[in-house]
């Protein structure tokens, strides 16, 4: 299928896509790599994670680093089902989730920020100075 | 209400789109619909009822740093689809809609005709 992909990825990430896609047998818990899904992109001063976690509220999402993991989790509520009412469909995920992320080497903890806006749950981790390419002028 | 599969042909269902989860509950009044949207804000969400149709699009709008490269992605396009055909009995022009934190909530009444009605036994 063609389309342009809203998230830049490198040739070897797509490889990797097509390969998962291809690969035939289905995970037990089921067709997603787990819930909430995950987009994961860097740039020279940071890390940044997107968690695609719609019907919840700032507070009820934790998101912690330690030891160069990030752990995203909390609880999403069951759809309030009015008295008498028949559930139809019934794909949208409910109860606990967890997802880790490793984070490279040279992530600054104590400088990060988390946002949660439109259902998307963003954290940004800068990277130490030291990491950042510097430019090295020549005499 | 029963799914559609998008027909191939007109250039708009031909753009590649995610398919939203969506929880369906029916009582005696209404069909309400929750889809999972997130990343839509709600100048970017796009209900419409076409004949029998009810269309749901949305745009993920996302600001992604500049010069970022993605490592890791499992949410790759940039918008959601999902179509779905309404029964007779379900009243379209009088849907209501509400998105909070990425969750569509859309009631769709049923026709007055189509109301429960309780009818009375009365001992012959």
């Amino acid at each position: 299928m063609l389309y342009r992909g809203f998230f830049p990825r490198d040739l070897f990430a797509e490889l990797e896509r097509l390969q998962h896609e291809f690969d035939g047998s289905p995970n037990i818990r089921g067709t997603t790599r787990g819930y909430p899904a995950m987009n994961v992109g860097t740039t020279p001063k940071s890390v940044e994670v997107y968690a695609f976690v719609p019907g919840m509220t700032p507070e009820e999402i934790e998101v912690q680093i330690e030891k160069g993991v990030l752990t995203i989790s909390g609880e999403r509520k069951d759809t309030p089902l009015p008295e008498r009412a028949t559930v139809h469909i019934d794909e949208c995920f409910s109860g606990r989730f967890r997802r880790v992320v490793s984070l490279p080497d040279d992530i600054d903890p104590n400088s990060s920020t988390a946002s949660y806006r439109d259902g998307v749950l963003h954290v940004s981790v800068a990277r130490k100075e030291a990491a950042q390419p510097r430019r090295i002028s020549i005499h | 209400m029963s799914d559609q599969v998008s027909k191939q042909g007109s250039p708009r269902q031909e753009v590649a789109a995610m398919r939203p989860a969506v929880h369906v509950v029916e009582d005696a009044t209404a069909i309400t619909l929750y889809a999972d949207l997130p990343g839509v804000p709600k100048d970017k969400l796009d209900i419409h009822v076409e004949g029998d149709n009810l269309t749901l699009e949305g745009r993920v709008e996302i600001n992604l740093p500049e010069g970022m490269e993605a490592i890791h992605a499992e949410v790759e396009l940039p918008r959601y689809r999902r179509v779905f055909t309404l029964s007779r009995e379900l009243d379209g022009n009088n849907v209501s809609a509400k998105l909070q934190n990425g969750v569509l909530k859309l009631r769709i009444p049923k026709a007055e005709h189509a109301q429960p009605r309780r009818i009375e036994v009365r001992a012959a």
